[in-house]
């Protein structure tokens, strides 16, 4: 295998919730803030809708990380608390990943309210950054 | 699934939003070849009407049964698209929106290579979920004829009065004793110099005349749960201590009454007692007694004032009371505060006695005010001979507020004007940023101010003010910048144009009705343009300044716009939501409890050892399904396996 490492760019899957980050990211687009092209958006409902498997089997597929995004706790969550239930599966996820081998910086929770366009924007930038240093999923090699 | 899905993939120009920064021909061979895409266009805009006959024609001529739109963001044309698929005779939901505008064109500008990158990933994934896509119907939900309106300013008013003429129900909720909000407070009005309080008071007397209303004020909303159509609304009512049917406002308890506080009514610039009326308009004209100053509610402790009822209207035993309204749509007009420059000590309001706010010396110019209409300065009571007003105050400031307030030019113009009628000997000067005098005869009510009048105009904002510690004059330091030029000059008073800020109560009105506000603390709209009172949330509108800062006509003009919108949402008697319920596989359920414990709606019951859902309660955020551990529940249009196409094609290459 030739060396990628020099030229390696993350791929990342975002799942985003519908009513602030999905919106959020919208915004990010109407005020023409420029992020790094490295993610790709999967909408749902609410980032409690967001399995733990669906984040494994990302993982399995190559992704080299994944960031999920709901509404800011503790009552922005249009289904009150979705939000929250969305934090404790992470938690648990993270161990799931420690197990696995998987180190747990490439799963990433944030909170982005639909008027947070510019907060969207950095936290890619900086998820992006983040991944592009710890190099590619060691899943994909293997 | 029986049928085969035949794909039809619509890739939209956006005029050069998105064709000027991605190879429309290359996204186009792209997207031919995806599986089960039968056919694939491209056209300048695909909203429009032409651009939605192509996907008609398709639909009877090559037969697609599945409709891909990459476009903008579905939160925009999702709607006008699975119209068209409905008028064609195809589920709506087996329609799929690709976000390769607010997502990706927009936000990669000047990376057309990845821009294209993920146009043609962002198109794999819809295709891979549309072709697992299932024929869903709308669920229809009841609807009636009552509406909720909280707060009763101007824009509350006149939207309880456009609902409840035309025949609908309306609870009208106010937090202070009397409505009429803000505008109450004001003298006149600008550019037309009406009388604000002999506009508005006609209004509030139809309210409590009407009909169609029911007013609660001394009251606010504690909590709202439900949909459009079924909101279950809580509202406390705070005790007056007065019945109001019974009181002749004969204004015999306000006299005996040995307590005095400052009157917020006034700006605080007088005394009012603990038992009273805010102002002798208040509507409904009943007073109140306001039990945080109050000696103590007993005749042990004072009790002057139920001596002296004749009516017998003063009860020291009423209680606060918890009211239940079942309503179907809901307008938030929350209203504003003025920006208090205190908070950052501003030109050391509150710590010099001439220096003022402007809605201080829009009551004081007011007949009926503290100092029946006399201006005067607060440090010695004598009528100011010069008087400066600072623009700006708490807006267009790194440090305050951003954003300009729309209404200060205008008002401290109006009350230099009035100033000038008075006293045309004074000598008002305004220090403006930028005079914004954008609405309709405006700019002739400010060049005759500064022609007819002899207000002074000088650019440049004010750096510091000082003060003279006997005398109590002041001396404004500021850069005229038209001039390029350091001034000093004294003046008796300062007036500080204070901007408009959310009122205190929207972040927790907000939180009870779920609605987004921007980082400014207004409610956000569900689209600045074409939807400017929708909330995201369905049959909950907002109006006037509780959107944001805005002059009387707009806000009327918003809070009529809520009122038809909430009249076109009830007048139907249904309405149409999207069918994102969760449907559960009794063959495959366990009956262990889970999803019961994390539903937020209380929608699942246990029955038969069976997880039971029921679909009016659920709202389809999918909580139960990533969480089931034997997979039995699926939440519709977001179900495991159309998500999970969308994860398997997101990183396929």
């Amino acid at each position: 295998m030739i060396d990628m490492s020099s030229k390696f760019e993350p791929q990342i899957l975002g799942f985003l919730c519908n009513w602030c980050s999905y919106a959020g990211a919208d915004l990010a687009g109407t005020g023409r803030t420029q992020y790094s092209p490295n993610l790709r958006i999967i909408r749902v409902m609410c980032s409690g809708r967001v399995d733990p498997t669906f984040i494994l089997a990302a993982m399995k597929n190559g992704a080299d990380g994944v960031l999920i995004a709901g509404c800011h706790p503790p009552s922005d969550c249009h289904y009150l608390t979705g939000n929250l239930k969305a934090r404790r599966r992470y938690h648990l996820l993270l161990k799931l990943l420690d197990q696995l081998g998987i180190e747990r910086e490439r799963v990433r929770l944030e909170w982005v309210s639909a008027s947070e366009g510019e907060r969207f924007a950095k936290i890619v930038d900086e998820f992006t950054e983040q991944i592009r240093t710890m190099g590619p999923n060691p899943l994909k090699s293997s | 699934m029986s049928e085969q899905p035949r794909i039809g993939v619509y890739l939209c120009h956006c005029g050069t939003n998105i064709a000027g920064v991605i190879d429309m021909k290359r996204l186009l061979a792209y997207a031919e070849k995806l599986p089960n895409v039968v056919v694939a266009r491209d056209y300048t805009y695909m909203c429009s009407d032409p651009g939605q006959q192509l996907i008609r024609k398709d639909i009877h001529e090559s037969k697609i049964n599945r409709v891909v739109a990459a476009a903008c963001s579905p939160t925009l044309h999702e709607p006008t698209f699975r119209r068209v698929l409905e008028e064609e005779g195809l589920s709506p939901y087996f329609f799929d929106m690709a976000n390769i505008r607010e997502q990706d064109t927009w936000v990669h500008m000047k990376n057309p290579e990845e821009a294209l990158q993920i146009a043609q990933d962002t198109i794999r994934m819809s295709a891979a979920r549309a072709a697992r896509l299932e024929e869903l119907k709308p669920k229809e939900v009841k609807v009636g004829r009552r509406a909720l309106i909280i707060g009763g300013g101007i824009s509350g008013i006149s939207a309880a009065l456009d609902l409840a003429n035309a025949g609908f129900t309306v609870y009208l909720v106010e937090k202070s004793p009397t409505i009429g909000g803000r505008m109450a407070q004001l003298d006149k009005t600008f550019p037309t110099m009406d009388c604000s309080s002999c506009i508005l008071t006609p209004k509030m007397v139809s309210i409590s005349r009407h009909p169609n209303v029911k007013l609660f004020t001394y009251a606010e909303v504690k909590d709202v749960q439900g949909f459009v159509g079924n909101f279950k609304v809580k509202v406390l009512q705070k005790p007056k201590y007065v019945d109001e049917k019974k009181c002749t406002s004969c204004n015999e308890c306000t006299k005996i009454c040995p307590v005095e506080v400052p009157d917020e009514f006034n700006a605080n610039l007088s005394w009012r007692k603990a038992i009273y009326i805010p102002f002798p308009q208040a509507v409904p004209p009943s007073y109140v007694l306001d039990e945080e100053n109050c000696l103590g509610l007993t005749p042990l402790a004072c009790g002057k004032c139920i001596d002296v009822c004749d009516p017998d209207a003063i009860d020291y035993d009423q209680r606060a009371k918890e009211i239940e309204l079942d309503v179907d749509t809901i307008i938030v007009a929350t209203g504003y505060d003025p920006y208090n420059p205190l908070n950052e000590h501003e030109y050391n309001y509150g710590m010099f006695q001439n220096v003022v706010t402007s809605l201080e010396m829009e009551r004081m110019l007011n007949a009926s005010g503290p100092t029946s209409g006399k201006v005067v300065r607060p440090s010695d009571l004598k009528e100011p001979k010069r008087i400066v007003y600072v623009q700006c105050v708490g807006s267009r400031n790194e440090k305050t507020n951003l954003y300009c307030s729309r209404v200060c030019c205008m008002y401290a113009v109006k009350q230099a004007r009035q100033l000038k009628e008075k006293h045309p000997e004074i000598e008002v000067r305004i220090f403006y940023v930028d005079i914004r005098a954008f609405g309709k005869g405006f700019e002739e009510f400010y060049e005759r101010a500064a022609k007819d009048y002899g207000v002074l105009f000088t650019r440049g904002r004010v750096a510091e003010i000082l003060e003279d510690p006997k005398e109590k004059n002041l001396t404004v330091r500021v850069e005229d910048t038209l001039l390029g030029t350091p001034l000093e000059l004294e003046t008796d008073m300062v007036v500080l144009s204070v901007g408009i800020t959310p009122s205190v109560d929207a972040n927790e009105i907000r939180k009870i009705l779920k609605i987004p506000a921007g980082p400014d603390g207004f409610f956000s709209e569900a689209h600045p343009k074409l939807r400017p009172v929708d909330t995201v949330v369905d049959g909950i509108l907002i109006a006037g300044t509780a959107a944001g800062p805005k002059d009387i006509p707009d806000a009327v003009a918003q809070a009529k716009a809520a009122a038809s919108g909430a009249a076109s949402l009830m007048a139907p008697g249904v309405y149409v939501v999207e069918p994102y319920y969760a449907t559960i596989d009794d063959s495959i359920c366990g009956g262990c409890g889970t999803c019961v414990l994390l539903c937020p709606f209380r929608a699942i019951t246990i029955e038969d050892k069976r997880a039971k859902l029921n679909e009016a309660l659920c709202k389809g955020c999918g909580a139960c399904a990533s969480a089931c551990p034997a997979g039995a529940i699926k939440p519709n249009h977001f179900t495991d396996e159309q998500i999970m196409a969308q994860v398997e094609q997101a990183v396929a290459k």
